[in-house]
């Protein structure tokens, strides 16, 4: 399933990097401490969080990620778009709480 | 002969710089990935380099993470100059920190940084002299244990 995918049928809103929404999820992961992510996760997850600053775009860049996910209504900072602009790494954002949003992917990619 | 070549970067890591936070790690990243280094071995280098640079950020006062590549392993130390570390078996219990709220609130400091360095070497090594400073060193082999 592309980002793209499940960017349409969530309602989530691209902030960052749109030419990068058709790169493929493999699985996902959900956290707001950065090592739990950086040891824990793996290359082409989506990222659920509800961290804004900007190192989740050094994260999520070399975890490899398909893109971040931030929850909550919650805004990425001016300095986390512009580094994700030159990382490359897709920044959705969401109204919906951590566990609805995971959720949602969720079921989108293994029931739908 | 090219599988015995010996090859070393060094790179300048200023504390409490959360902005340029990774830089260090992706770079050498990028040059791991240069040297054909196996993705699985540069998963487990950039786990290990991150951590280090996040906790001379957090911590010291400034150090610096070099890293060699030889024929059957990649190694990168991490030196810093700061308060070092009181009690080393402490602070490698998972869960255990120094953190301040400042640091948390980034989403650090939950006690998984050493740890993780530990997990992902195949050889760990470190050394702290409260007040002046810390020393680590991991060892990665390239064709697993």
């Amino acid at each position: 399933m592309t980002l793209e995918a499940i960017v349409e049928q969530l309602g989530l809103k691209c902030k960052c990097c749109w030419e990068k929404l058709k790169t493929e999820v493999d699985g996902g992961y959900a956290g707001d401490l950065l090592s739990d992510v950086m040891a824990n996760s793996s290359g082409g997850d989506v990222w659920v969080t509800r961290q804004v600053h900007q190192n989740i775009v050094a994260v999520a860049s070399l975890k490899e990620h398909a893109g971040i996910v931030i929850v909550q209504g919650a805004s990425p900072d001016k300095d986390t778009l512009e580094k994700a602009q030159m990382e490359g790494i897709p920044i959705i954002v969401s109204d919906l709480s951590e566990f609805e949003v995971v959720g949602k992917i969720y079921h989108l990619m293994h029931y739908a | 002969m090219p599988g015995d070549e010996y090859l070393e970067g060094i790179f300048y890591v200023q504390g409490r710089d959360f902005v340029d936070a990774g830089i260090v790690s992706s770079e050498i990243k990028k040059k791991l990935k240069e040297k054909d280094i196996p993705e699985s071995i540069i998963r487990k280098a950039a786990v290990v380099t991150f951590e280090a640079e996040i906790n001379i950020i957090s911590y010291a006062e400034q150090g610096t993470i070099q890293y060699y590549i030889e024929s059957d392993s990649v190694t990168i130390e991490a030196k810093d100059v700061g308060k070092g570390i009181e009690d080393i078996e402490l602070a490698l219990q998972e869960g255990y920190s120094t953190a301040d709220d400042s640091i948390r609130e980034l989403g650090f400091g939950a006690g998984m940084g050493l740890a993780n360095i530990k997990r992902f070497s195949d050889e760990f090594e470190i050394s702290s002299v409260p007040g002046e400073g810390t020393f680590l060193k991991s060892t990665i082999y390239l064709n697993g244990k």
